[in-house]
């Protein structure tokens, strides 16, 4: 295959940045993106030139860490995936792929399609935790009942691997999709109910700082998701907030 | 963050904007059904319509209410958009929205904007005339020539059909703007359970009937005054 890559180059947080042109040949169908992207740069290192920078880790959909709008999409044209699991044969031959960073003023630009998600790590220590003794006395979490029905809902909704392909989707650049994946996996579960009040508060006020804008529910965070996070954890952080904001102080 | 201040916070404010979506929603039924006797008993449609601009329940408790709703849905819907605007300072090259999202639920603000114009002309056409005859001119008695006035106004405006395409165009945008704000409202308002599929749909027969609705007495008024 032979194809049109317009790709964002920045070359650190201060630069403008703009998209340029490059033409790849002889790219296998079999290929994942990522493979694509380092024949790419593996052809711009042997012509001396500065290689595209991109994030990238595991390479098997679990750690969240590639990510690139790709064409219009976060991830690509492809649902319930991460870019890594995204392949060349989703493309024809001649075609010109559009490659972007995940835009959103809470995650700065670092270089080229590298984007600063700490906005998600800020959010996840403002809450996401259980305050549990590690003296050497904690409990068997087994020893707790949980109904499987919650159990299942939570598991679900902790399968969020934090990647922001729904701050990317969104028109609003909004990360209610992963704060309420966080909120939910905790308030669902009896060890987590203790500080949901308080949790829920603290993660939402800090979802706020950061910069992210408001659910308008359009539904594209959950149809771009790579672990199909619905969004009826959103109307469950909504509730716990409403909740927590509304409940009398004892 | 402090216990209070819900209303400070990105949900309480989407819990805000459904409030006042689901009572302007609740109006809107109250107003197709005077406006539907118009087309079936202009009498009624008259002695309904005398009852609504007199009553000092209605005129001073209820429409204070109805308007501060949509004044707040409107200017809340501005403050939202520029705060989410802002949150993307930089846009895309390319962005497939259409591959994940409605167009509905896309355009909001687009849709909301043209029912805001159209509320503009609707307070031109009734209201402001409406307020002056009753509060200004200090004519409480809603006759004209012996007979109730209102079934004849209203006939008159319909007369042009330049303002009845005008109102079907902002209906359609309010039904495309139903379409997704039915759902979202209770959405936002934390109700996504067993009960949303009935609900979401009750809303899509709620968001295409009632603005049909409107059209249809558009129609039928302007017809009637063809053959008048």
């Amino acid at each position: 295959m032979n194809l049109t890559l317009k790709i964002w180059r920045q070359k650190n947080a201060n630069d403008k940045g703009k998209m340029v042109e490059y033409q790849i040949s002889d790219v296998s169908p079999d290929m994942s993106f990522l493979e694509m992207l380092d024949v790419l740069n593996e052809d711009l290192i042997s012509k001396d030139e500065e290689p595209v920078a991109f994030d990238h880790d595991c390479r098997e959909g679990i750690c969240g860490m590639c990510s690139l709008h790709i064409n219009g999409e976060p991830h690509g044209p492809d649902k319930g995936i991460t870019t890594c699991q995204l392949h060349m044969r989703k493309f024809n031959d001649g075609d010109t792929i559009y490659i972007e960073p995940f835009r959103a003023k809470a995650f700065p630009i670092i270089k080229d399609l590298v984007v600063d998600r700490g906005a998600f790590d800020r959010i996840q220590q403002s809450g996401a935790y259980v305050s549990v003794n590690t003296s050497g006395n904690t409990q068997d979490a087994n020893s707790i009942p949980v109904p499987k029905e919650d159990a299942d809902m939570a598991f679900d909704a902790a399968t969020c691997i934090g990647c922001g392909a729904c701050v990317a989707a969104c028109k609003n650049s909004s990360a209610m999709l992963f704060v309420s994946a966080k909120v939910s996996q905790y308030a669902l579960l009896p060890q987590g109910k203790v500080e949901a009040k308080q949790r829920v508060q603290d993660m939402v006020a800090q979802m706020d700082a950061e910069g992210f804008g408001n659910c308008s529910n359009t539904g594209a965070c959950e149809a771009e998701c790579p672990k199909g996070i619905s969004l009826e954890n959103i109307a469950r952080m909504n509730r716990e907030l409403i909740k927590a904001k509304t409940a009398v102080k004892h | 963050m402090s216990k209070s201040g819900l209303f400070k916070s990105s949900i309480g404010r989407k819990l805000a904007m459904a409030l006042s979506a689901l009572f302007l929603m609740i109006f809107l039924l109250q107003h197709l059904v005077i406006n539907l006797t118009a087309v079936i008993s202009p009498d009624t449609f008259n002695e309904l319509s005398h009852f609504m601009g007199t009553s000092p329940l209605v005129q001073f408790i209820a429409q204070p209410i109805l308007i501060f709703a949509v004044v707040f849905h409107f200017v809340m819907g501005f403050v939202l958009e520029l705060k989410n605007r802002s949150a993307r300072p930089v846009s895309y090259t390319k962005f497939n929205g259409a591959a994940n999202s409605t167009w509905m639920s896309r355009n909001m603000i687009l849709s909301g904007l043209v029912i805001l114009a159209f509320l503009v002309l609707h307070f031109i056409d009734f209201w402001i005339p409406e307020i002056n005859t009753k509060y200004i001119v200090g004519d409480m008695s809603g006759m004209h020539h012996g007979e109730y006035r209102y079934y004849p106004e209203l006939l008159a405006k319909f007369a042009s059909p330049i303002r009845v395409v005008a109102y079907i165009v902002a209906f359609v945008l309010l039904a495309l703007h139903l379409l997704h704000g039915f759902g979202s409202a209770f959405q936002s308002m934390g109700q996504n359970n067993k009960y949303i599929d009935g609900l979401k749909k009750f809303g899509v027969i709620y968001s295409i009937a009632v603005p049909l609705g409107f059209i249809i007495i558009a129609i039928v008024l302007y017809v009637t005054t063809l053959n008048s």
